[in-house]
């Protein structure tokens, strides 16, 4: 099942789109092993003890920020979380004297969310301390697809062939364009779909099916990945209203019997229940979506883990 | 100015008058004269153009100097200093300043610091709207009377059609000409890049080639309702090209630029986030470049013009998103003309140059842009195969804002002449 995947040489991880398949499976044989850690009554590893772990978050978060600190506490680094709300940025400091100053501040490693694209890759070449994406606008959000696609490899044992439906706003969504790579660097079929005003034709070129009609495009899939409406990253109207994006394209038990009878249902969070979900197939046993989280504990460890320069090999096997 | 100058055995190219051979150039009291006699021509300071050609100062219908109130990017010196430096001698500004250009004081503030500072010829252009905020009427014949050579509400467009017309109407009466900066914000509701493949990898909001297209429209339909000539700036649209083909077939009273960046770069640059590649309108797909390059050889667009828009250093190391859009390009417009015209054996040396000088220059009744006798003493001499790679530090513009950094050019103007005094000679700049 598993591979053993290749050296991880990056300081930063800022996008899917420049890894490896080897890469990625490197990242997932590390998650392993912290998930095993972690199932120990002290499921704590002094891997990065004496590192002060910075949480730079300019737009809201509840499970990555959680879980990053969460990452940083179990590896045994000092973890601070900053509101960018209330920080200098409103007073117009730019985000490069920000995390400059951040550095001055003695922090060994930074994870940034944004709403630019590009925000993660900008700092990464500003600083000489490892980088994070944990969201750069619509871009990428690399440690998402990371724990979506091992949660995938953990239920089906691998992602070659698999078929896979991310449904929703993809034009607005960086966990689309994350997951769209990292699905079709590990061998899965991949359709989006959604209205025609939020996944445009050119998705095509990345490698997928482009579908407007949820029939066809649920039809038969391993799996399928729902995505929230980005309000806040729309700034003119795509579709008449939330009830009639859910009358055309909620999951309901009706579209979910047209995938596999063991098809899974994942969501990066946050759920709008009743929206792009009906609220009962969230908590349904088919739905993995406190599994991804839970696997979002051990592949953001791996991450910080690998890009402070640790090895896989290093990880005791317990 | 009553120095004599005398360029010796350069190749002669003066596209207006259909000029391309080896030969001498003479000016004197500023003027192009015919070679004057032998004791003149002793005390004459003596250029050797040899393996060099010698055309006319180059003519740039759009640059930004940010005189008034934005010096921190640009000054009317520093500003004139870049355009010596690429060979141009006459340059058209825009009125996008802080305050905006839109009444005469203004443009006597403007003209007041050209006449201290300019290096070059510095033509002032004027707001078409008050505050180009798209409203109300600037006061066009006002503004004509202090010195505008045109009107333009800089990167803005009008978005009333219905006051547009009045415009167009209004300064076809003093035969001022309207340059429009064409673009539908509904359509282009904050795109930082093309609308494409690319902004769609990215996550980055894209502009379509259509928000250019419908104001193309509009303008060519108001142009052939009134008769007013208008100037379409910075075209970058395949479509958009198109339609300004098909109204000059029909006679329609309509003219277009394009930019050196334009026609050398297309939206895939963007995928470094480098904010020297964010400019409005965008860089767009290759068929869209090539699409240009096609427009420039067969005449559909009349001429290039720079849109030279310096930023400071500081205002570009940002987020992509939040990056001023702009980009220099005065001090690179000749070589990457070449590279892309020339050296790319699509046009003749001189049908090249003319993109540059003579059309330009028509398009708003300079006088500039030819070598005929009794012309203005403006010269360009250049190595057309000179190599040379931009650094941020090879500017004489104040800001280095410019996507050629790093990127290898061929072409380079080696001095740069204006009203018959030596401005900028390329082992050293003279001030």
């Amino acid at each position: 099942m598993a591979t053993s995947g290749m050296p991880w040489n990056r300081k930063d991880l800022i996008s899917i789109e420049e890894l490896t398949a080897d890469e990625i499976q490197t990242v997932f044989k590390t998650a392993r092993a912290f998930k095993k850690i972690l199932d120990r009554r002290t499921a704590k590893t002094p891997a990065l003890r004496g590192k002060t772990v910075v949480n730079l978050f300019f737009e809201n978060s509840t499970r990555t920020r959680v879980a990053f600190e969460m990452a940083a506490t179990k590896l045994s680094a000092d973890v601070m979380s900053l509101d960018m709300k209330t920080s200098s940025t409103s007073k117009g400091e730019t985000l490069r004297d920000t995390v400059e100053n951040i550095r001055a501040l003695a922090a060994d490693i930074i994870v940034i969310r944004h709403s630019s694209p590009g925000a993660a890759s900008y700092i990464a070449r500003v600083l000489d301390i490892p980088v994070l994406n944990a969201g750069d606008g619509a871009h990428e959000h690399p440690t998402q697809a990371l724990l979506d696609c091992y949660t995938l490899q953990e239920k089906f044992g691998g992602l070659r062939g698999l078929k896979i439906a991310i449904l929703g706003d993809i034009l607005y969504s960086r966990v689309a364009r994350s997951n769209i790579w990292a699905m079709t660097k590990l061998g899965a079929d991949v359709t989006v779909v959604g209205p025609a005003t939020l996944v445009p034709k050119e998705f095509e070129q990345l490698g997928v099916t482009v579908s407007h009609d949820l029939k066809s495009a649920l039809a038969d899939k391993d799996a399928v990945m729902l995505l929230r409406i980005q309000h806040e990253r729309q700034n003119v109207s795509a579709f008449p209203s939330l009830n009639e994006y859910t009358k055309m394209f909620g999951l309901n038990k009706t579209r979910l019997s047209w995938l596999k009878k063991n098809a899974v249902i994942m969501h990066p969070g946050p759920i709008n229940r009743g929206v792009e979900i009906d609220s009962e197939l969230a908590d349904s046993s088919q739905s993995v979506i406190l599994d991804q989280v839970t696997n979002g504990l051990a592949t953001r460890m791996a991450a910080l883990y690998l890009c402070s320069g640790g090895k896989a090999e290093s990880l005791a096997e317990s | 100015m009553s120095e004599t100058i005398w360029i010796k055995s350069g190749r002669i190219i003066d596209p207006k008058n259909g000029r391309d051979e080896s030969g001498d150039i003479f000016i004197a009291d500023g003027e192009v004269v015919d070679r004057p006699s032998k004791e003149t021509l002793e005390k004459a300071t003596q250029i050797d153009a040899s393996g060099l050609v010698v055309c006319p100062g180059l003519v740039d219908l759009h640059v930004h100097f940010r005189v008034p109130g934005q010096t921190h990017k640009e000054t009317i010196l520093t500003g004139t200093q870049a355009a010596a430096a690429g060979g141009f001698t006459s340059v058209v500004c825009m009125p996008n300043t802080n305050p905006p250009a839109d009444t005469a004081g203004t443009i006597q503030f403007i003209k007041d610091a050209v006449g201290r500072e300019a290096l070059v010829h510095v033509f002032p252009t004027g707001c078409i709207t008050v505050g180009s905020d798209g409203e109300r009427l600037a006061p066009t014949g006002s503004l004509r009377d202090a010195g505008i050579v045109a009107i333009s509400d800089g990167g803005r467009c009008v978005q009333n059609n219905g006051l547009m017309r009045r415009a167009v109407e209004y300064a076809h009466m003093f035969g001022i000409p309207v340059i429009d900066h064409c673009q539908g914000y509904s359509l282009s509701a904050g795109g930082v890049m093309n609308e494409g493949f690319i902004s769609t990898k990215l996550g980055l909001r894209g502009s379509p080639t259509e928000a250019e297209d419908v104001m193309v429209s509009r303008n060519v339909i108001l142009s052939a309702k009134t008769g007013a000539r208008i100037h379409l700036q910075h075209i970058t649209s395949k479509n958009a090209i198109d339609i300004i083909k098909r109204a000059k077939s029909r006679g329609v009273n309509i003219t277009a630029e394009a930019t050196p960046h334009h026609m050398s770069f297309s939206d895939t640059e963007i995928s470094s986030f480098d904010t020297n590649f964010k400019m409005n309108p965008p860089l767009r797909s290759e068929a869209d470049r090539a699409a240009i390059l096609d427009a420039l050889t067969d005449g559909t667009i009349d001429c290039i013009a720079t849109g030279h828009a310096p930023h400071s250093d500081y205002e570009k190391d940002v987020e992509f998103d939040n990056a001023p859009f702009g980009v220099i390009g005065l001090e690179t417009a000749l070589s990457a003309t070449l590279n892309q015209l020339y050296h790319s054996k699509r046009l003749s040396l001189a049908d090249t140059l003319s993109l540059l000088t003579y059309r330009p220059s028509e398009i708003l009744n300079l006088n500039k842009g030819n070598l005929s006798l009794g012309a203005d003493g403006d010269v360009a001499i250049f190595d057309p195969d000179l190599e040379w790679t931009p650094n941020s530090d090879s500017f004489l513009s104040k800001s280095a804002n410019s996507p050629w950094i790093g990127r290898p050019l061929r072409g380079k103007i080696v001095k740069t002449i204006v009203s018959g005094k030596l401005i900028y000679d390329d082992r050293m700049a003279i001030s």
